[in-house]
Parts: C-alpha cells; sequence; structure tokens
C-alpha cells in the first residue's frame, strides 16, 4: 500500500503545477501538498486562511502554524515571425504564511493570520521586444487578519474577521516601442507606491453531517489597492516639449479580487483523507490597470486587462503512514482570468495544470515539519496583447504577441506547533 | 520495480526540464532555415545607405540600425554566424574631426522653435569622431557614405592623408585597412560567405542634390575627372558595377540593390513648386508687371530690328498671368535667342531642393523683388511714356528667378530618369548573370511615396519629419525606413535561396529624433 501511494505521488510530480493572475495559491504547505485544497480539511492553523469556520474544531488549545515557499517561475517568449526570444530573469519569491488560533472555550477560537495570496514579480531583459508593456514588475500584498471561530452546534461551525492588507507595486516599462533619448537609451516610467493600505474581510462555515464527511464554504471579499501619490519615476526623456515627461506622483487602483470557496473533505479510514475545492475567483473587477498622473501635461496610462472571473478545481489526498509521517498528493486546475486579445506579458498565465505533493513529519506530539512542493505546467499558448478599440478606445500602444510557455517549481517548508 | 524506476526517472526529468521549453524553439533551430545560402560570415558593401547614415550624419544609434546590422540581427537567429561588426564612430554628435579640426557638420535633431517643429544641427556636444584615429578591422559593415561606384575599386580612397586633399573618403579613412587599400579589396579579404551591394546612388543624386548644376558625363570615360555634382556615364557605371559584382559573386552569395529614383525623396518633395501663395492684389500687380514686361521686351525687339509678330510671340512668353492662391516659382535659365530674358516659370513636375532658402522665397526669390524705382518704372509705362533703356534694366533685373542650383528643371529630371534606368538596368543583368538576388528599392521607395506602407502600428510614407521613413536629410531613412528595407531584402534572400529568414519588426524602429540642443 504504501509503495504504490509513493508511486502514484512520483507519478503526480512526474506530470505537471500556479494561479491565474496574480493569485498566489501557496497558504498553507498541508493543504498545497494536496492540491492547495483545504476549505473542508480540519488539519492544522491553516484553517485560519482556508475556512476559518474549521479552526474551533481542532483539537488542541493552542495551533499555531508558518512556513515559507520559494517561487522559482520562468517565462520564455518567442515570435517566429521577427525571429525573437526572450526568457524571463525572475526574482525567486517567497510568499509565507503565519497562523495562530487559541480555544477560549469549547464553542469559540480566536484566532491571527498574516499571508501572502496575491503577489508577481516577472522580470524581462530590458527594453525587450514587449518591453512597451513590462520591462518588470512586483507585486504584493500582506493580508493580516484576526479571528473568530465559533461552534454553532456539535458539527456546524462559522467563522471569519477583519482583513487588513498592506500591498505595493513597482511597476516599469517603456513609453512606446520606440521613444528615446539623444544617446538612444529608452524612454521608461517607473510607477512604485508602497505601504499601501486597503481593509476586507473573510468568512466561511463548515458543516460535518457525518463524522466522516466535512462540507465548508468560504468567502474572502474584494480589496482594491488604492495608491495615492505614488512615485512615477520618468527615464531618458528626450530634452523635448513634444515629450513632457517628468517625474510626478500618480494615482491607481489595482484590485485583489474576492475569491469563493466551496469543498468536501471525506475521511475514509484512518489513512486516507481526500479531499475536493472548488474557487472562483472574481477577477472581472480587473478591467483595466489606469494610472493617473498628477502632472496634467503626462497623458494618463491605460493597460486594459479585461480579466473574467476564474475557476480552480483542487483535489488532494492524504496517507496518513505512521505517527510519524503523512504523506500529501494533490492536483488542480487552474483557469487564467486573462482573455484572448489581452495576454499581457506582465501576467503571462494561461490555463495550467498543477501538482502537488509534500509530507508532514511529527517530530514531537507539539511539533511538525510540513513540506510540499508545487510543479505547474502551462500548455504553449500562441497569444496576443491587442485590446478591442472598441472596448478600450485610449488605449494606444501596439499590439504584442508570440509563443508563451511558463512554468513554476515551488517548493515549500513549514513548522506546524499544537498544544 | 521496473516501473518504480521508470516514474523515478519522469520525477527527474520533471524537475530538470523545469526551464520551460517551446515545441518549435527557435534556440534549438527547429524554426529557420539558412537554404542555399551561407550567412556565417555577412559583409555589407556599399555607400550612407548601407553605412546607417542618417540625419546628415554618421552617428552610433544610425549604424545601430542600419539595415545591415539589422539583417545580421535576423541571420544570427537562422545560423551560427560570426559577430557583425561595424565602424562605430565615436558618438551621436555625427560630425568628424581630422586633425581636431571639424570637417563634417553635425547631424540634424528635431527641435520645436517659434514655428512649431524643425530639423536643426544639433549643438548639444562637440563632435568626437577623429578620421586619423585608425580602427582596427576587418568589419563587416563595408558601408562607406559618400562613395559613388567607382569608389569601390578605387586605390587610396581610405587615405588619411588624401581627406585633407579631398582625395580620399574620411569615412573609409577611419577603417581601411592600409592608405591604399580600397573598399572592395577589403571586403573581400574577409572572404564573405554573403554579401550585399548596394552602390550608384550617389552617381546620380550628388547631380540632383546640387540642383543638376553638374553635368551628365555621357562621353567622358576617366571616372577621375568627375567632379562630385556629375552623373556618372552608364557605360563606366556598368563596367565597374561589373566588376564589384563578378569579385563578390566568385565565392559569396548575395543580393543586389537598385538605385531609387532620387527625385522621389523628400529632399525634392516637400518645397512645392507652386509655393508663391497670392492675395489677389498682389497677383493683379504681377500680371501687369509682366505685362509691362512683356510689352517693353516687344518695343525693345522691334527696336533692334525684329519684325514685329516674331517680337510679339518672342515678349508673349514673359506676359504671365498670375491667380489669387498658389502660383508656381519662376527660374533662371540660361540667355538664349529663344528666352532672351533667361527665365521662365516652372512646370508642374520641376522640384525644388529641400536647403532652398525659405526666407528668400517668401520675400520675392522665384518671384519679382519690387523696388520704388520698379514701381516708377511701371508707372511711366502706365502714364503711355517710354522708359529709358536704364529703366528697362531696372524693370527687366526685378525678375528673381529661382538659381540653378536649388531646382531639377525639366532637363535636369531627364537625365537622373535616363541614368537611373541605365544603372538599374545593369544592376538587375548582373544579378541574373550572377544568379544574385535583386532587390527593387526603386519600386519600394516609390511606393513610400505614393501611399505609404503599412505596419502593425501605422504606416510610414515619405512625407518629411512626419511619414517616418526618411531621416531630417531628407535623403536617407530613419531606423523605420531601414528596417523597411532589411524586410525587402529578407523577402528576396529568402525567394532567392529557398531560407526563411525572420522579418524586422518595423513598428519597433525609431524615425527622427528629438533635441532642443540646438543653436
Amino acid at each position: 500500500m504504501k509503495r504504490l501511494f509513493l508511486l502514484s505521488l512520483f507519478m503526480l510530480a512526474a506530470a505537471t503545477t500556479y494561479a491565474g493572475g496574480y493569485r498566489v495559491s501557496l497558504q498553507g504547505q498541508r493543504g498545497l501538498a494536496m492540491g492547495h485544497t483545504g476549505v473542508a480539511v480540519v488539519n492544522n492553523a491553516e484553517l485560519a486562511f482556508f475556512n476559518p469556520a474549521g479552526l474551533v474544531f481542532l483539537e488542541n488549545k493552542i495551533n499555531a502554524s508558518v512556513g515559507v515557499s520559494a517561487v522559482f517561475s520562468d517565462v520564455v517568449w518567442q515570435n517566429d515571425e521577427f525571429g525573437q526570444v526572450e526568457r524571463t530573469d525572475s526574482p525567486v519569491g517567497t510568499p509565507f504564511y503565519a497562523y495562530f488560533s487559541y480555544k477560549l472555550n469549547d464553542r469559540l477560537s480566536l484566532g491571527l493570520a498574516a499571508y501572502t495570496p496575491y503577489g508577481s514579480a516577472v522580470e524581462w531583459d530590458k527594453d525587450w521586444a514587449g518591453s512597451h508593456l513590462v520591462n518588470d514588475i512586483e507585486l504584493a500584498a500582506i493580508y493580516v487578519q484576526a479571528l473568530a471561530s465559533f461552534k454553532i452546534t456539535d458539527n456546524l461551525a462559522v467563522g471569519g474577521g477583519p482583513i487588513y492588507v498592506s500591498g505595493s507595486v513597482n511597476f516599469n516599462r517603456n513609453l512606446d516601442r520606440t521613444l528615446s533619448d539623444f544617446e538612444g537609451n529608452r524612454t521608461n516610467v517607473t510607477i512604485d507606491a508602497s505601504n499601501v493600505s486597503a481593509f476586507g474581510w473573510s468568512a466561511g462555515a463548515m458543516w460535518s453531517p457525518v463524522d466522516s464527511l466535512r462540507i465548508g464554504v468560504n468567502y474572502r471579499s474584494e480589496i482594491l489597492v488604492e495608491a495615492e501619490d505614488g512615485d512615477a519615476d520618468f527615464e531618458n526623456v528626450p530634452n523635448s516639449p513634444l515629450t513632457p515627461f517628468s517625474d510626478t506622483q500618480f494615482d491607481a487602483t489595482l484590485p485583489l479580487p474576492a475569491e469563493l470557496s466551496i469543498g468536501v473533505s471525506y475521511q475514509l479510514n484512518e489513512q486516507w483523507l481526500f479531499a475536493f475545492d472548488y474557487n472562483r475567483t472574481f477577477w472581472d473587477v480587473y478591467n483595466s490597470l489606469d494610472v493617473d498622473f498628477a502632472n496634467p501635461n503626462i497623458p494618463d496610462s491605460f493597460n486594459p486587462r479585461a480579466y473574467e472571473d476564474s475557476n480552480n478545481y483542487r483535489f488532494g489526498v492524504q496517507y496518513t503512514a505512521n505517527e510519524t509521517f503523512t504523506l500529501r498528493a494533490g492536483y488542480y486546475f487552474d483557469g487564467s482570468p486573462v482573455q484572448d486579445g489581452y495576454f499581457a506579458p506582465e501576467t503571462p498565465r494561461n490555463d495550467s495544470n498543477n501538482f502537488t505533493g509534500g509530507l508532514s513529519i511529527n517530530v514531537t506530539d507539539n511539533v511538525a515539519i510540513d513540506a510540499a512542493f508545487l510543479y505547474s505546467r502551462f500548455k504553449e499558448i500562441d497569444a496576443t496583447y491587442s485590446p478591442d478599440p472598441s472596448e478600450f478606445p485610449d488605449y494606444e500602444g501596439a499590439p504584442f504577441g508570440g509563443t508563451y510557455k511558463s512554468s513554476a517549481f515551488v517548493p515549500g517548508l513549514g513548522v506546524t506547533i499544537k498544544i | 520495480m521496473k516501473n518504480y524506476f521508470k516514474y523515478m526517472a519522469i520525477l527527474a526529468l520533471g524537475i530538470v526540464s523545469c526551464e520551460p521549453e517551446l515545441e518549435n524553439s527557435i534556440e534549438d533551430g527547429d524554426v529557420y532555415t539558412n537554404g542555399e545560402a551561407d550567412f556565417s560570415n555577412y559583409v555589407a558593401l556599399g555607400n550612407s545607405l548601407t553605412a546607417g547614415y542618417a540625419d546628415g550624419g554618421l552617428y552610433v544609434t544610425g549604424q545601430q540600425n542600419s539595415f545591415p546590422n539589422i539583417l545580421a540581427e535576423k541571420f544570427s537567429m537562422v545560423q551560427e554566424t560570426g559577430e557583425f561588426l561595424q565602424p562605430l564612430v565615436n558618438d551621436n554628435t555625427g560630425g568628424l574631426l581630422l586633425g581636431g579640426n571639424q570637417i563634417t557638420q553635425n547631424r540634424f535633431v528635431l527641435a520645436v522653435g517659434a514655428n512649431g517643429p524643425s530639423p536643426a544641427r544639433y549643438t548639444g556636444a562637440q563632435p568626437t569622431t577623429e578620421v586619423s584615429n585608425k580602427l582596427s578591422g576587418p568589419f563587416n559593415n563595408m558601408g562607406v557614405p559618400g562613395a559613388k561606384s567607382y569608389h569601390l575599386g578605387a586605390p587610396n580612397y581610405g587615405s588619411v592623408a588624401g581627406v585633407a586633399a579631398g582625395t580620399a573618403n574620411p569615412y573609409f579613412a577611419r577603417f581601411s585597412s592600409s592608405e591604399s587599400a580600397t573598399v572592395l579589396q577589403d571586403a573581400l579579404a574577409q572572404d564573405p560567405t554573403f554579401f550585399t551591394l548596394w552602390i550608384g546612388n550617389n552617381d546620380v543624386l550628388g547631380y540632383a542634390t546640387s540642383g543638376g548644376v553638374g553635368e551628365y558625363q555621357e562621353t567622358e570615360t576617366n571616372p577621375a575627372l568627375y567632379a562630385d555634382g556629375d552623373i556618372t556615364n552608364p557605360v563606366i557605371f556598368n563596367a565597374v558595377y561589373g566588376q564589384l559584382a563578378s569579385s563578390l559573386a566568385e565565392t559569396a552569395d548575395g543580393v543586389l540593390i537598385n538605385i531609387p529614383d532620387v527625385t522621389s525623396v523628400p529632399f525634392f518633395t516637400t518645397v512645392p513648386n507652386n509655393a508663391l501663395a497670392l492675395d489677389a492684389a498682389t497677383a493683379t500687380q504681377l500680371t501687369q508687371y509682366f505685362q509691362a514686361v512683356s510689352g517693353v521686351l516687344t518695343q525693345v525687339l522691334i527696336g533692334q530690328g525684329v519684325p514685329a509678330p516674331q517680337a510679339q510671340a518672342l515678349a508673349g512668353q514673359y506676359a504671365i498671368t498670375f491667380n489669387e492662391g498658389p502660383n508656381r516659382f519662376l527660374i533662371d535659365t540660361p540667355v538664349t535667342q529663344t528666352n532672351p530674358l533667361g527665365f521662365r516659370q516652372m512646370t508642374e513636375e520641376e522640384l525644388l531642393v529641400l536647403t532652398i532658402d525659405q526666407g528668400a522665397l517668401a520675400s520675392g526669390y522665384g518671384s519679382v523683388q519690387f523696388t520704388q524705382a520698379v514701381g516708377e518704372v511701371i508707372a511711366v509705362l502706365q502714364a503711355g511714356g517710354m522708359p529709358t533703356e536704364a529703366q528697362v534694366n531696372t524693370l527687366f533685373g526685378a525678375v528673381s528667378g529661382i538659381d540653378d542650383k536649388d531646382v531639377l528643371d525639366s532637363e535636369e529630371l531627364a537625365n537622373i530618369k535616363d541614368a537611373t534606368t541605365k544603372f538599374n538596368n545593369s544592376i538587375q543583368t548582373y544579378a541574373d548573370q550572377f544568379g544574385l538576388g535583386y532587390v527593387d528599392a526603386n519600386a519600394l521607395l516609390t511606393q513610400l511615396d505614393n501611399g505609404g506602407i503599412s505596419f502593425d502600428g501605422g504606416s510610414v510614407n515619405s512625407n518629411f519629419v512626419t511619414g517616418g521613413a526618411f531621416s531630417l536629410d531628407g535623403v536617407h531613412l530613419t531606423p523605420r525606413g531601414y528596417a523597411i528595407i532589411a524586410n525587402a531584402i529578407i523577402d528576396e534572400i529568402n525567394a532567392t535561396y529557398g531560407s526563411n529568414v525572420p522579418k524586422a519588426n518595423v513598428g519597433a524602429y525609431g524615425t527622427v529624433t528629438l533635441s532642443q540642443d540646438v543653436q
């Protein structure tokens, strides 16, 4: 049985894995190892993210879980017509999480959570063929949340709490495909805003109709990160009144979309646990990234996105081998919010198949090490960025396209403590 | 257990192949083929158009966007190629120094002045390219600004000592392998596997830009006796070009590029020949003036014993009528028996050069310079009086026809057309004879002048400053214009040699450079 499981784990690993848009589904090594399921799984403090309603079902009085992942993601782009090839040289992303819950009494648990569900770091070669869309971009959003989990009946609980977000964005692109200063250096702009605060909330419910079966639902609200008076830094601007670009401030709104999760888990026996989650991320809110420059002489920048709501389907399995080892594997399909004609190299994400695996080692009765990995493989895709002028009349950029292929490999490590 | 290993192997592969790989990868050589051509050592021969000259100067960013450099970059995606070396100048000012003294002017930039954007010479920095600082080659781009067909095989054309004497070319002197080396020798010494040859433009362009002041050499066979502004004898061109093409084709594949009709470039199409804009009063005044000229001349001729009908016919050509609105300018012509006053109105197809003094045009150059004295003569005539001989001279002398150097008249245009046609016939014949590609740049530039060429982000045409194809000197191309040439050459290469070299993305190449660093 054990060997069989190992085989299936390897098989999954060998196939292919990551999340659409700039959603980064790495909010718990145990959940991640099971295809990032967890809205209906009672396992450890990761519930603070997946479904705070479940916190009150945790057996121990104090539960904590922290972890970090290393995102190695690469994109290759090629244009056959013009003989161009580029590969991203993106920095390693390090999304993290830290969860804590405390059982006040049998019916009520309180918790605290910090996690990074949205982020992106993509770095192309400076002045590459798509530099009028992006040279490099780094988005980060840290969620900090206070939680309460309340047991209504023995098999039904609700939970949730307010979220505070601290967001930052740093985005550099060339103004267009050709503009340069006298020495031939390309004119570019960096917009930078950090410590931008915003608020939201999440709430969930968990119900166990029978002991072996749990059903969960969780909703995290949309949060609009509104950058005000961020810094816009124009470089290599030609010395000419025809190009009136100079450093200024900007306002822009970056949406962190709402997410609805519905899931079910089934405990077959002491060894085997199966989980299925469905997520819908309400990307529709991300229609256009509009940058409003304070200097009235500088035309505002419109970056059409036209994202649409996306769906994820997640499957996970957990095998408790013995008192020390627990093995996990999972798969999820990650639907991309990016539509035809809006495939921008800033978040080059098409649909992906994601394979996960991992294990926990119980070092003591109170401490476990959680390891997980994720491998995302994307289908090769021929795609363009050429916003529909009838929908985005203000967009003036040139079309850009080619063949893309992305991949991501994400190992992660965490610690679970229960006292 | 066997399966176990199999899955282990797949797992290992899965982790190793973390870098995404495309099914048909350019890097892996899956996409392009060089066909029958070998691009491994490409050498480009030619003049300013090959060198990447633009905006009235040779400067680094222009050279980086030369069509040979664009081609070489695309060739390097198709097969393993050597580095494509260009004799880069030192800066972006466009000027050259010889012994510390500036010998060529700085380039143009587009500067916004009181009357809006217009080209001006860049003055933001001193040029630092010293001709006598010889570069050590060899260089793949052997484009030499100013070179005519017969210069490529001319010894001492790259002599630094000859530059001051006016017998050598400063651009070639910078990188010639020796004082006596020829461009062709330096090219052949590199054992090129592939070449482009675009030469002959200057064999007619010099004549055209100087307003056809030079001569169309139809009998003289010694190029050493030609002036800069002469048109090369087509027989000599044919012989010289044949030598160039045959030497190159002996060991290399390549492409010959023909000569555009130089009169289709903005240098000749920007200043309209009917820019004499008149209000009704001025038109009437001019018409009356020329009636007076015609009448007086008739009397003068009759006085000289010319029969009246003949005198009237001869003088009648000067009774030019002007209308409110645009009118064509007057040009000076040689004084002949049939045109005794030596001027006439321009015909519809005749052209003015870009460098004509437009301020002068606005103040009577190309029409009549009215003075008080002229007005007095006209008053005398209108009163029915007879002007004195001095007054007649004053009257006739007020005509200010445009000088020969500023205009291409119909005869000069015919010379240009004749020579261009003959040159291109030669080029095409040699392309056929040696099995080389033949690019019709003439047709391409004509297309730019007639509607333009579109690309994914817009279109380019021959309009000066705004068209996108021509740089601010009105003759040479912008990076975008050079990219269009490169694409035409690539099309021809692919058709001739069965290759599929990728194209240049025209919209990603710039046009004119903006700067206020001008005087």
